[in-house]
């Protein structure tokens, strides 16, 4: 018997597993190399594997069920202050 | 969502882009590496915001239209042989080989599965003690980490079904391929995110100080990708090309070690075959010999015949940055992506499946 | 019974009867149908709206819904997206052997609450079954007749230069829902598919205007896809705004996780409105009165240019084309 169940993921031609991208996700739980992730009510289990030093609340980018790199916040705030600067003076003009 | 709402602010955007219009005097040539940059410019029409001035290029940053196809062709052949189940990621299996594509395969009668992890493809092996499983190992810097994960966790758990065919690619040393040929000139590499999560800034150190080409790493949110861009006009109209972060909540200059640790234990560098580039010295990942019962190379043989190009397909050139997708004769009369020649049109981070979706400036115009 | 379907079940003898007596009629009973004469007699007269549709879904059982809700009212929806007021429908199931009769009986259960609330009545049915291997589960195949009320005059050729283009609510539900379930993918959230039969609304909308000139269901595709059928059907162009497209902040979020585009998600229970630019207003209003059309909006408008082609204009500002779906999204998804 085939089992259909598991051939789904072929015609999945428009998935994008995006190569090159990672979402921003928070750490909710911890488990050994796994966590309980969360982003806007979305839940999803992912391997810590490479980010051994994630802790709980903090924001991890996630790649094809993996962290790979903790947020920096404080640059993120940095960025944004950055732009609004940069905005602010084009109003100026 | 956090950490990517903030960077899709329309005043934030609008103050950018006035900016760089302001600073940009001469004609800037810059190149996006990454597929996922080129879909977010097009998406985000991007080229709008930005001065004409500002003339953008896409690179080989996509895994799957980079895969020779001679390659593709081993995975199919590898997909015939009995009791061997293919793990892949999606694209894939719709990208045309030689004389057959893992969708054809699969039609035949081929145990293809699409997964989304290196985890998947693991938790499929454990499940199917009786097949060998092979993942078709594809991807840059960003992926390597999380297939010597994979093979380190088949390790652990003794697992004797689980192999990788490991067509892993380097970022830089196909970045000084392109810029050792010449072909196209170039002023300035939009770098490519999420690799440099994983190696940092310092590996492409190499761009300004032996080109004199500057290379700004950048986020794949619209404002992170203009304030590259800005930051890649101010380099260049200044005459100072160097390396620079513009994504620095994702981007540290010494990148990700533990990634880097496990990648130093699975792999070793060895030469790659780039479809529109050719061999390109220490740019691919192999299975190291203490890991070889992992290594699908090793494990299977098979002989495909001699590959074949797409006639008339222009994604090799589409790949150098020398063409763009309205230039292949192909476009959109024969090629689209419902019917595929070539992998770029696949692939959902090919640049011509991103003009084919979103549209060009060319066809844009009077909107 | 025993509780699992039987080869027996569909080969029209003892326990078929059995089954649609046990399982089927006793929910969906209606004069014409509890006759069980091989064909539904029923009076109609005017222009009549007849569609059929088959139902795939996996997994039959979703957040939301199921594969006999999605039935009624996708069927019930096509009658109300040409102006029709569903009347009756036809159920065909095609069963798997192994399926089980409890789980048979949730989904006819669903079946009848969809059409009590759609107000439509089941006037003909069929079951086969086939074996094990050979069905995935369960198939449903709806067909339904309706009728258009007099002066109504409704379809996807009628677009004219500088009407509006309003959504009913929030796109990307179903799809979503739908892929939480499936393997490989294990993602939670509270979710549910937007499925549900929007006849009611229709004619409330008919109510406050007879300028409505286009009405259909983002299903397949999702809107993208629905937005070029129309401007090829009706040889206009349409231009929307991404910022006024309602998405809930979960299914942005999966759809980020996914690298899919909420516009070319499927949807099961929103429809599209073009409409004189004259009524907009009130039939948005109305649309907000309805609880399917809570999160209704006016998202664009029809142009001269660029016959046969959508644009939209992105949060940042500048515009892009949007096309159809092409190849496979998501399978099995309605």
């Amino acid at each position: 018997m085939t089992p259909f169940g598991l051939y789904y993921g072929l015609t999945w031609a428009k998935i994008q597993e995006a190569m090159c991208l990672a979402v921003p996700v928070k750490i909710v739980s911890i488990d050994g190399d796994e966590a309980e992730t969360e982003i806007a009510g979305v839940r999803r289990r992912v391997s810590i594997a490479l980010t051994p030093e994630a802790k709980v609340g903090d924001y991890v980018l996630l790649h094809t069920g993996y962290a790979i790199g903790v947020i920096d916040e404080a640059e993120a705030e940095e960025t944004l202050k950055l732009l609004e600067e940069i905005a602010s003076l084009s109003e100026v003009h | 969502m956090k950490f990517i709402d903030e960077y899709q602010d329309n005043k934030l955007a609008k103050g950018l882009a006035y900016k760089i219009t302001q600073r940009s005097t001469k004609t800037v040539r810059l190149m996006e590496f990454c597929g996922g940059h080129t879909h977010a410019i097009l998406r985000y029409g991007i080229r709008q915001l930005v001065p004409k001035t500002v003339e953008m290029k896409s690179g080989p940053g996509c895994p799957v239209c980079v895969t020779a196809t001679a390659d593709l062709d081993k995975a199919i052949a590898l997909a015939h042989l009995p009791d061997v189940i293919i793990t892949t990621f999606g694209d894939m299996i719709r990208v045309p080989g030689s004389y057959s594509s893992l969708q054809q395969a699969k039609a035949e009668g081929a145990d293809i599965r699409i997964v989304y992890s290196t985890i998947d493809a693991v938790e499929i092996a454990k499940a199917n003690p009786g097949k060998s499983v092979i993942f078709i190992g594809i991807g840059f810097e960003t992926t390597a980490p999380t297939i010597a994960a994979s093979i380190l966790k088949a390790q652990k758990e003794k697992m004797e079904n689980f192999h990788v065919l490991s067509l892993n690619k380097l970022t830089p040393p196909v970045m000084k391929a392109l810029l050792d040929s010449g072909e196209v000139k170039l002023d300035g590499i939009v770098g490519p995110g999420h690799v440099s999560v994983i190696i940092g800034s310092h590996p492409y150190e190499f761009i300004p100080q032996d080109y004199g080409v500057a290379c700004v790493i950048s986020g794949f949110e619209p404002l992170d990708i203009l304030l590259c861009i800005d930051k890649l006009v101010e380099q260049i109209e200044k005459g100072e090309p160097k390396v620079e972060i513009a994504y620095p909540r994702g981007v540290k200059p010494e990148g990700n070690r533990k990634a880097w640790q496990l990648m130093e234990d699975v792999f070793e560098i060895g030469e790659a075959n780039w479809r529109g580039i050719g061999i390109v010295p220490r740019s691919g990942l192999k299975v190291k010999g203490k890991y070889e019962q992992f290594d699908a190379d090793k494990a299977f043989s098979v002989s495909p015949k001699p590959p074949r190009e797409p006639k008339g397909c222009r994604c090799g050139d589409v790949i150098r940055g020398a063409a763009t997708p309205v230039e292949c004769k192909l476009f959109r009369k024969v090629c689209t992506p419902e019917r595929p020649v070539g992998p770029c049109m696949v692939s959902s981070e090919g640049a011509c499946a991103a003009y084919y979706q979103y549209g060009t400036p060319e066809n844009l115009q009077g909107f | 019974m025993d509780d699992s379907i039987l080869l027996a079940h569909g080969s029209g003898g003892k326990l078929s009867h059995e089954l649609v007596e046990k399982k089927f009629l006793p929910f969906l009973a209606n004069p014409a149908l509890n006759k069980l004469d091989d064909s539904a007699i029923f009076e109609a007269s005017g222009r009549l709206a007849f569609t059929t549709d088959s139902h795939v879904v996996d997994p039959i059982f979703f957040p939301g819904g199921d594969i006999g809700k999605l039935a009624v009212c996708g069927t019930v929806n096509d009658l109300a997206m040409n102006g029709a007021k569903p009347l009756y429908l036809s159920l065909s199931v095609i069963i798997e052997e192994g399926f089980l009769l409890s789980e048979v009986e949730r989904i006819v259960q669903s079946i009848k609450k969809a059409a009590e609330e759609a107000e439509v009545s089941i006037i003909a049915g069929d079951t086969k079954v086939v074996n094990r291997g050979q069905a995935d589960k369960l198939f449903l195949t709806t067909s339904g007749v309706g009728i258009i009320p007099p002066g109504v005059d409704i379809s996807g050729a009628n677009a004219r230069a500088g009407d509006k283009v309003l959504l009913s609510g929030t796109i990307g539900d179903h799809g979503i829902a739908i892929m939480s379930q499936r393997e490989g993918l294990r993602f939670a959230m509270t979710l549910e598919s937007d499925c549900a039969p929007l006849n009611k609304l229709v004619s409330q909308l008919l109510e406050v205007s007879s300028r409505i000139h286009c009405l259909r269901d983002p299903t397949r595709g999702g809107l993208a896809t629905t937005l070029n059928e129309l401007a090829r059907q009706s040889k206009v162009g349409i231009a929307v705004e991404e910022a006024r497209i309602p998405v809930k902040e979960e299914v942005k979020a999966a759809c980020e996780l996914l690298g899919l585009d909420p516009i070319c998600v499927a949807n099961e229970g929103k429809m599209v409105a073009i409409a004189d630019a004259a009524d907009a207003d009130k039939i948005l209003a109305q649309m907000g009165k309805n609880s399917y059309g809570r999160d209704a909006a006016i998202i664009g408008e029809v142009i001269n240019e660029h016959p046969g082609k959508v644009v939209m204009k992105t949060k940042l500002g500048p515009s892009r084309i949007v096309d159809m779906l092409s190849g496979e999204l998501l399978p099995r998804i309605c």
